[in-house]
C-alpha cells in the first residue's frame, strides 16, 4: 500500500508541477502572478475535450486545439489585463487584480458555454493500467510524469541556451535596459505569456486524462495548488516548480492515507508555511 | 435641540418603514390592497377574476454547484409555462430568480430581498440544505412560506411553521435502499466515504452509519473528501485495502460519480450504495460503465412507467434536449403544489397560502405521491433503483 500511495502522490504531484511551470514562466519575466492561469488552461482543455466528445476528433487534434485556444486566451489576457497596466506603470498589485477579473470572466464564460457540470474524459490510451508487483500504474500516469520531465528539461535548456531564452532572461532582469540594448521586450513578454498559456493547454488535457474528468471550477482549485508550488519551489525556478509539485502531491496523498483526509490541505499548506519560515526564498529560490 | 429633531425624524422614518413592511405582506395581491385586510385568513371570497402571484426562486445559478440550480430553474420554468397556460383567467404566476452561488450569506440576502423588496408571496428554494438552515428562519420570521425542493437533511421542518419541503428526507430514502440492497446481497462489512464540508453529505453519512449499525454491519472505516476535490486515489486505495462487502457513498453526484469511477478503476469490487445525491442521469456521463450496479433510493426516476412521469420527461426533453433529474422533477412538482394551494386560497396572501400548503394531502406529482403530516414533514415513497446499461432501473 505504501508504494501504491507513493505512485498516487507522484501522479497528483506531476499535475501540480505542470501547472506551476506556467506560473513560474510568467512570474520570472513579468514579476507578476497571473491569477487567470488556471482558468485559461481549463478553458482551453474544455474546447479540446468537446472536440473529442461532440465532434469525434482524435486526441491529437484535441491536444492541438487546447494548446492553441489556451495560447490565444493568453494573448487576450496580455493585451487586455496586463499590457495596458504596464504602460501606465502602475504597481504590480493592480495586474494581480486585473488577472483575477479576467479569471472570473473566463469561469463564468465557461459556465455559460459548457455548463457547470463536470465532463467525463473519454477512455483513451491512458486508461490501460499495468500491474507492477503490488503497484498499479495507469499509462496516463507515466505519460504525464514523462511529459512533465521532458517539458521541464526543454524549457530549462531553451531559457538558458537559446537566443530567445537569453532575451527572456534579459527582460526578466531589467525590462528597460533590455529594450535599450535592442531587445523587443514587448515581443518577449507576449511570447512568454503565450508560451506559458499553451503549456497550460497541455497540462489541462493531461489533468483531464488523470482525473477522467474536467470541471470548469478546477482552474481555481488547481490554480491555487500551482501557486503554492510556485512559492514553495522559489518563484521563477523551473526545477523548483517541478520538484516541489511532486513533493506537495506526495504530502497530500500521505496525509489522506495515513492521517485524516479532512486535514489534506491543512497539512500540505502547514508544511509550506514551515518550509518558508526556514527558507523564505523557497526550496530552490535564490536569495534576493 | 438639533439632536432632538434628528432623533425625531429618525423615529418617524423607522415608524414609516415598519408600516410599509406591515403592508407588504398583502401588497402582492392587487385585489386586497384597498379593501378589508380582515380577509387575510378567511375563505376565498374574492376568487373572481385573474390574480397574480409573484414567487421567489432562490437557487445556485453560478459557481461550482450551479448545475443543481440550473436543473431546478429548468423544472420551474417548464411548470410555469404549463401552469400559466392551464390557469389562464384564474391565476398568473411570476417567478423572480435570485442566485446564491451556494453561499449561506447570499441565500439570506436573497430571501430578505425577495420578501421585503419584491413582495413575493412565497419562496421556492434554496438549493442546499445548509442554505435552507440559514435562510429558512429569516423567511419564517417574516411569515413568508419557504418551500425547499432539495433539502433532505434532518430538522428542516423544525425551523418553523412557514417552512415546507417536498424533498423526501434521507432518513426515509437511505435506509430503504440499504436494507433492500444489503439483504439481497448478504453483505457483512461496510466502509464509508463522504464529503465532509457539505451539510447534505454529512447528514446522509450519519443516516448511513446509523442504519449500518442497526443492521449489524461491521464498520471497517470511514474516509472523507471535500467538495471540489478531483483526486480520490488516496482514500480509495485505503478502502481497497479494507475490502468491504459494501461501500457507502454520501456525496453530490459531481464528486460522487468520480468516486465511483475511480473506485472501479482501482479494482474495488464491493457493492456500492449511494445517497440521493446520486440520483441524476449525469452519473452515467461522468462515471460511464463504472456506474453499473450502483444502488440508490430516489423519489423520482425518469424510467418510471407512469403516464404523468413520461409526459413530464417528454416535455422536458422537448424543451431542453436532456432528461430531467430529481432536482428538476421536484422543482416542477413544487410549482404545481404552489399553484394548487394558491388557487385554493384564492388570493396571493402569505398566511392564506401557508394554511393551504399545510393541508396538502395525496398530491400526485412526477416525484410520487406526497402528503404533509402535522409537522409538515413530507410523506412519500422512495423507489430503490439500480444502475443498468446507462440508466437507473427499479432494483429487484
Amino acid at each position: 500500500m505504501f508504494l501504491q500511495q507513493l505512485v498516487n502522490g507522484l501522479t497528483v504531484g506531476s499535475t501540480y508541477s505542470l501547472i506551476a511551470l506556467g506560473y513560474t514562466l510568467i512570474f520570472g519575466v513579468l514579476g507578476i502572478i497571473n491569477m487567470a492561469h488556471g482558468q485559461v488552461f481549463i478553458f482551453g482543455s474544455f474546447v479540446g475535450l468537446i472536440l473529442m466528445t461532440s465532434f469525434d476528433m482524435p486526441i491529437a487534434v484535441a491536444f492541438i486545439a487546447s494548446i492553441v485556444v489556451s495560447g490565444i486566451l493568453g494573448l487576450i489576457l496580455e493585451f487586455t489585463a496586463m499590457r495596458p497596466l504596464r504602460k501606465k506603470n502602475v504597481p504590480h498589485l493592480a495586474s494581480l487584480i486585473s488577472t483575477i477579473g479576467f479569471a472570473t470572466l473566463l469561469e463564468e464564460g465557461m459556465h455559460k458555454l459548457f455548463g457547470a457540470d463536470s465532463r467525463a474524459f473519454p477512455d483513451t490510451v491512458g486508461s490501460t493500467s499495468f500491474q507492477l508487483g503490488a503497484v498499479q500504474i495507469r499509462a496516463v500516469d507515466l505519460i504525464i510524469l514523462g511529459i512533465s520531465i521532458i517539458l521541464m528539461v526543454v524549457l530549462h535548456f531553451w531559457i538558458n541556451k537559446t537566443k530567445v531564452g537569453k532575451a527572456i532572461r534579459a527582460t526578466a532582469e531589467n525590462t528597460e535596459t533590455a529594450s535599450v540594448l535592442g531587445i523587443n521586450t514587448n515581443m518577449v513578454i507576449v511570447t512568454t505569456v503565450v508560451l506559458a498559456s499553451s503549456l497550460g493547454g497541455i497540462a489541462g488535457m493531461l489533468i483531464g486524462m488523470t482525473y477522467s474528468a474536467l470541471i470548469p471550477t478546477m482552474g481555481m482549485t488547481l490554480g491555487f495548488k500551482g501557486l503554492a508550488v510556485l512559492i514553495l519551489g522559489g518563484v521563477g525556478s523551473i526545477p523548483g516548480a517541478m520538484i516541489c509539485g511532486l513533493i506537495l502531491g506526495v504530502i497530500e496523498v500521505f496525509t489522506v492515507a495515513y492521517g485524516a483526509s479532512s486535514y489534506r490541505d491543512a497539512v500540505a499548506f502547514g508544511l509550506i508555511i514551515l518550509i518558508l519560515l526556514i527558507r523564505p526564498q523557497g526550496l530552490f529560490g535564490r536569495k534576493a | 435641540m438639533k439632536g432632538n429633531s434628528i432623533s425625531k425624524s429618525l423615529l418617524s422614518v423607522l415608524l414609516g418603514t415598519s408600516l410599509l413592511v406591515g403592508c407588504s405582506s398583502g401588497a402582492s395581491n392587487p385585489s386586497s390592497t384597498g379593501a378589508a385586510p380582515e380577509t387575510n385568513n378567511a375563505a376565498p371570497t374574492e376568487s373572481a377574476g385573474e390574480f397574480t402571484a409573484k414567487i421567489g426562486g432562490v437557487f445556485i445559478l453560478s459557481g461550482s454547484s450551479a448545475a443543481y440550480g440550473e436543473a431546478q430553474k429548468k423544472g420551474l420554468d417548464l411548470a410555469l409555462e404549463e401552469l400559466n397556460e392551464t390557469n389562464k383567467g384564474k391565476l398568473k404566476i411570476e417567478i423572480q430568480y435570485e442566485d446564491t452561488g451556494g453561499k449561506k450569506e447570499s441565500a439570506i440576502n436573497s430571501v430578505n430581498k425577495l420578501i421585503n423588496q419584491d413582495n413575493v408571496v412565497a419562496i421556492i428554494g434554496p438549493t442546499l440544505s445548509g442554505e435552507m438552515l440559514a435562510a429558512g428562519p429569516v423567511a419564517n420570521e417574516a411569515e413568508t412560506p419557504i418551500f425547499g425542493i432539495s433539502n433532505t437533511v434532518e430538522g428542516i421542518n423544525d425551523i418553523g411553521e412557514f417552512v415546507f419541503r417536498n424533498s423526501l428526507p434521507e432518513s426515509i430514502a437511505i435506509p430503504t435502499a440499504m436494507k433492500q440492497a444489503i439483504e439481497k446481497k448478504g453483505s457483512k462489512t461496510a466502509a464509508f466515504i463522504y464529503a465532509e464540508n457539505d451539510d447534505f453529505s454529512v447528514s446522509g453519512f450519519q443516516t448511513m452509519k446509523k442504519t449500518a449499525e442497526e443492521m449489524g454491519l461491521q464498520n471497517l472505516g470511514e474516509t472523507t473528501f471535500a467538495i471540489g476535490d478531483v483526486d480520490f486515489s488516496a482514500q480509495l486505495t485505503k478502502i481497497k485495502q479494507l475490502n468491504p462487502d459494501v461501500l457507502l457513498v454520501s456525496a453530490l453526484y459531481k464528486e460522487g460519480s468520480m468516486v465511483v469511477k475511480k473506485a472501479r478503476e482501482l479494482g474495488i469490487n464491493s457493492l456500492i450504495v449511494g445517497g440521493n445525491g446520486f440520483n441524476n442521469p449525469k452519473v452515467f456521463e461522468i462515471a460511464g460503465p463504472a456506474a453499473e450496479g450502483l444502488i440508490v433510493a430516489t423519489p423520482f426516476s425518469p424510467e418510471k412507467q407512469d403516464e404523468k412521469v413520461q409526459k413530464f420527461v417528454k416535455a422536458f426533453e422537448a424543451k431542453y434536449g436532456s432528461k430531467p433529474d430529481q432536482f428538476a422533477a421536484q422543482a416542477y412538482d413544487s410549482l404545481y403544489i404552489m399553484s394548487q394551494s394558491l388557487l385554493a386560497a384564492g388570493t396571493a396572501d402569505r398566511n392564506a397560502l401557508r394554511d393551504e400548503l399545510a393541508k396538502l394531502k395525496d398530491f400526485e406529482g412526477v416525484s410520487g405521491k406526497l402528503s404533509f403530516d402535522e409537522g409538515r414533514n413530507p410523506i412519500g415513497d422512495a423507489v430503490v433503483v439500480e444502475a443498468k446499461d446507462g440508466k437507473f432501473v427499479p432494483f429487484e
